[in-house]
C-alpha cells in the first residue's frame, strides 16, 4: 500500500517536473524563433532569406488550412480566395497615397478609398477581419453542406473572389494589379506573426473548443448526440481559418511587393494541400515541418526546370514544367501510399522527443520500452 | 399526408415548369426591355443551345462517377483538355484525316480515364474520402502540369475543319454547322448512352453497382469492370464535348479544363447528381444561363464565370438533391 501510495506521488511530481521542463522548453523554443531570424536577417543572402520567408508565409495559411480540413475534417479548398483579400486589403492601404494616380492610371481609384493609407499590421489585420467577416457570411450556405459539396463550394467562393477583384477596377486595379506595396525587409514580423499563430492555434485547440472541433472531425453524429453544436463549432473553425488566411494573405502581399489576381488561382490553395497532407491532417506541428520541405523542395527543384547537360548531351528531359509534374506526383503517392503523413494527428510534443533516445537504446538492446514513460507519453499527448 | 397536387409531387413535372416559366420570362424581358431583335435573340439562343450541350456531355461523366463511386473526379475536366491535345496532336502530327483523327484522340482518352482510376482512385476504394478527394485532385494536377510539361503552356490553334464552319442563313438567323451539328450529336450520344444503360445487361449492372455496391458484388457483379467502363463512358463523352468545342473555340491550353470541368461539376449537382437526365438537363441551364445573360446584360459579361457557382449556391439551399435528385438520408 504505502509502496503504491509513493508511487503515484513520484509519477504526479514526474509529471509535474515534466510540465514545467515543457513550458520553459516551449519559451526557449519561442526565443529561439523570434531571435535566430533577428540574427540571420543580415547574415543570409536575399535569396534564402526570401525563401524563409516564404516558408513562414506558407506555414501560417497551411496551418490555417489544417484548423479546417486537418482538425474539423471540412474539406474546404477556399484558401487562395482569404488569402486574396487579405493580400489586397495590405495592397490597396499601405501603397503610398502618392504613388497611387500611376497605378490606377486606366480608371482613378475610388475616391473614398484614395486617401486612406494605413501602417502594414493595422492593414494587415484588417485584411484578417475582412476575410474573417467573409468566411463566417459564407459560412451559412456552405457549412450546410458535407464532402465533395463543401470542397467545390469553397473552391466556388474563392473563385468569385477572384473574379470580383478582376472586375472591381475602382478598387483593386482589376488584372493589371497593384504594383509598390511598400516589401517587408526583414524576416523578424513574418517569423513573430508565425510564432504568435501557432500559439493561438495551440491554444484554441487544447481549450474545449478545440476538442469539440475534433470531435466533429471524429464523428458528426456522435457530437452531436454529445450536446455540440455542429454549426457553431464548425463556424469557429471556418472563421479562425479564415483569419489566418487572410493574415497570411497580407503578408504574402508585403512579401510580394505586387499583387494581381493571377496570384490567387486554385493553384495556388494546392501548395497548402499539399502541405498539410504532408505534414498530416490534424497535426500543428506536422505542418510546419511540411511546410519548411515543401517550400524548401520546391525552391531547390528548380533545377529540374532548367536544361541539363550531362557529357556533352543535352537531356531532352529536364524543361519548364517538370518540378510541378513532380510535386503532382509526389502528392499522389503520399496520399496513396502514406496517408498518415509526417505526424498523422499526432503532434510532436517535448515528450515524445525525450522518449526518442530510449526508444532508439530499445531498438538496438532489444529491451522492453520504459512503461511509465509511455503512459505518460500518453496522457500528455496534447501538450506542446 | 402529402397534400400537395399530384402534379407537384413529381420531380420531373416541377422542373420543366420551373424551366418553361424562365425561358419565357427571359424571352419576354429580352423583347420588351432590352429592344434586341428577335432575330439576334434567336441567334443568341442557338449558341446557349449549343453551349450547353457541350457542358451536358460533359456533366454526364461526373454524375456516372459519383453514382458510383461517391466522388468527385476532378481530373474529368482535365480529361476534356488532354482529348483535345490528342486531337491535335493525331492531325497535326500524325496527319490523320480528321475524323480518324478524332476517333484515335476518342480512344486514347477513354484508355487514359481508365487508367487513371486504376492508378488514382482504385487503390483508395475504401480509404477516408477525404483521401480520395486529394487523390482526384493530385490527379487533376498532374495532367495540367503534364499538360504544360508536355505541350508547353501556349495556346495551341486546334485544326481548322472548314467543312464545319460553313454556315447557312435562315429567317435572319446565321448558324454554323458545328452548332447544329453539336447538337445532333449530343442527343446520339444521349440516346446509346440511354440504351446501353436501360437496355443491355451491363447497364442493368451499372444500375446495380451505383444502387449498391456491395449487393451488387454478391449478385456476382465485378465491380471493377463497371467502374473502369463507367470512366471509359465518362471519359469518351468528354472527349466528344472536347472536340465539339475545340472546333468552336478553336484555342487549346493546359490549364482550359478547369473551369469548364468546374462548371459541368455544377450542372450535374444542379440536375440532380447521379441522375443521368439530371446531368443534361444541369448542363443545359448552365449552357444557357450563361450565354443569354451575357447577352441580355452585356455590362457583367466580367462575371460570365462566376454564374455557375452563385446557381450552385442556390441549388445546394433551395433543393440540395439538384432538380432530378432524390434525397438519401444519411445512415448512422
Amino acid at each position: 500500500m504505502m509502496i503504491m501510495m509513493t508511487e503515484t506521488i513520484n509519477t504526479i511530481n514526474k509529471k509535474k517536473s515534466r510540465a514545467t521542463r515543457n513550458f520553459i522548453l516551449t519559451i526557449i523554443l519561442i526565443a529561439v524563433g523570434i531571435l535566430v531570424p533577428m540574427l540571420l536577417n543580415d547574415a543570409i543572402d536575399s535569396y534564402t532569406r526570401r525563401i524563409l520567408n516564404l516558408c513562414a508565409i506558407y506555414a501560417i495559411v497551411a496551418l490555417s488550412m489544417n484548423l479546417v480540413n486537418g482538425f474539423c475534417g471540412l474539406f474546404s479548398l477556399g484558401q487562395a480566395g482569404f488569402m486574396a483579400i487579405g493580400a489586397y486589403s495590405v495592397a490597396i492601404f499601405t501603397v503610398p497615397t502618392e504613388l497611387r494616380p500611376d497605378i490606377f492610371y486606366i480608371e482613378p481609384m475610388n475616391p473614398f478609398l484614395a486617401n486612406i493609407e494605413m501602417p502594414f499590421p493595422v492593414a494587415m489585420l484588417l485584411g484578417g477581419v475582412l476575410a474573417a467577416v467573409f468566411a463566417f457570411i459564407i459560412g451559412f450556405p456552405v457549412l450546410r453542406l458535407k464532402g465533395d459539396y463543401l470542397a467545390i463550394a469553397t473552391l466556388g467562393f474563392s473563385e468569385i473572389i477572384r473574379v470580383v477583384f478582376t472586375n472591381t477596377q475602382t478598387i483593386t486595379n482589376g488584372s493589371l494589379g497593384i504594383k509598390n506595396i511598400p516589401t517587408l525587409s526583414n524576416m523578424t514580423t513574418i517569423y513573430i506573426v508565425l510564432i504568435i499563430v501557432i500559439i493561438i492555434l495551440a491554444l484554441l485547440l487544447s481549450s474545449s473548443y478545440g476538442r469539440a472541433i475534433k470531435a466533429i472531425r471524429e464523428d458528426e453524429i456522435v457530437a452531436e448526440s454529445l450536446g455540440i453544436s455542429l454549426f457553431k463549432h464548425k463556424m469557429i473553425a471556418f472563421v479562425g481559418s479564415g483569419f489566418f488566411a487572410g493574415i497570411g494573405g497580407g503578408l504574402y502581399a508585403a512579401f510580394l511587393g505586387t499583387v494581381d489576381p493571377k496570384n490567387f488561382m486554385f493553384i495556388l490553395t494546392f501548395n497548402f494541400l499539399l502541405i498539410i497532407v504532408m505534414g498530416g491532417l490534424g497535426s500543428l506541428t506536422g505542418t510546419v515541418i511540411a511546410s519548411f520541405i515543401v517550400t524548401y523542395g520546391l525552391e531547390v527543384m528548380r533545377f529540374f526546370d532548367e536544361p541539363l547537360v550531362l557529357g556533352g548531351y543535352e537531356i531532352a528531359l529536364f524543361k519548364p514544367g517538370l518540378r510541378m509534374v513532380l510535386f503532382s506526383v509526389l502528392l499522389m503517392v503520399i496520399v496513396i501510399f502514406w496517408q498518415r503523413g509526417l505526424l498523422g494527428k499526432t503532434e510532436l510534443t517535448w515528450n515524445r522527443m525525450f522518449g526518442w533516445p530510449g526508444k532508439i537504446k530499445g531498438r538496438f538492446t532489444k529491451k522492453k520500452p520504459d512503461n511509465e514513460a509511455v503512459s505518460l507519453e500518453k496522457t500528455e499527448g496534447g501538450e506542446r | 399526408m402529402n397534400t400537395k397536387p399530384l402534379i407537384f409531387q413529381n420531380a420531373m413535372f416541377k422542373t420543366i415548369l420551373v424551366i418553361v416559366i424562365a425561358v419565357a420570362v427571359t424571352f419576354v424581358y429580352a423583347l420588351v426591355g432590352s429592344g434586341m431583335p428577335a432575330s439576334q435573340f434567336t441567334q443568341q439562343l442557338f449558341n446557349a443551345v449549343s453551349l450547353g450541350a457541350i457542358y451536358a456531355l460533359i456533366a454526364i461523366g461526373y454524375t456516372m462517377v459519383y453514382s458510383i463511386l461517391n466522388m468527385i473526379n476532378f481530373a474529368h475536366g482535365d480529361i476534356f483538355m488532354m482529348s483535345l491535345y490528342f486531337a491535335f496532336f493525331s492531325v497535326t502530327l500524325f496527319h490523320m484525316p480528321w475524323p480518324l483523327g478524332f476517333i484515335a484522340a476518342l480512344v486514347v482518352t477513354a484508355v487514359m480515364g481508365a487508367v487513371i482510376e486504376k492508378l488514382a482512385y482504385k487503390p483508395l476504394r475504401t480509404a477516408p474520402k477525404n483521401s480520395v478527394l486529394v487523390s482526384a485532385i493530385g490527379a487533376s494536377f498532374l495532367l495540367e502540369n503534364l499538360a504544360t510539361y508536355l505541350f508547353s503552356g501556349r495556346p495551341q490553334a486546334f485544326p481548322e475543319i472548314p467543312v464545319l464552319m460553313t454556315g447557312f442563313t435562315f429567317g435572319g438567323v446565321n448558324v454554323r454547322l458545328i452548332s447544329l451539328l453539336t447538337i445532333a450529336v449530343t442527343i446520339i450520344s444521349l440516346l446509346i448512352l440511354t440504351y446501353i444503360i436501360h437496355r443491355t445487361k451491363t447497364g442493368m449492372a451499372m444500375r446495380a453497382v451505383s444502387t449498391d455496391f456491395e449487393i451488387a458484388r454478391t449478385m456476382g457483379i465485378n465491380e471493377n469492370t463497371i467502374v473502369t467502363l463507367v470512366f471509359i463512358i465518362g471519359s469518351a463523352l468528354a472527349a466528344i464535348g472536347g472536340f465539339l468545342w475545340g472546333v468552336k473555340y478553336t484555342s487549346i491550353l493546359p490549364l482550359m479544363g478547369i473551369v469548364p470541368g468546374m462548371k459541368c461539376f455544377i450542372a450535374a449537382v444542379v440536375g440532380g447528381i447521379g441522375n443521368i437526365a439530371g446531368a443534361v438537363l444541369g448542363g443545359f441551364i448552365i449552357g444557357m444561363s450563361e450565354i443569354l445573360a451575357v447577352a441580355l446584360f452585356p455590362s457583367i459579361s466580367g462575371y460570365r464565370d462566376v454564374f455557375a457557382f452563385v446557381m450552385l449556391i442556390v441549388i445546394l439551399m433551395v433543393k440540395p438533391a439538384g432538380l432530378l435528385g432524390t434525397t438519401a438520408t444519411e445512415k448512422v
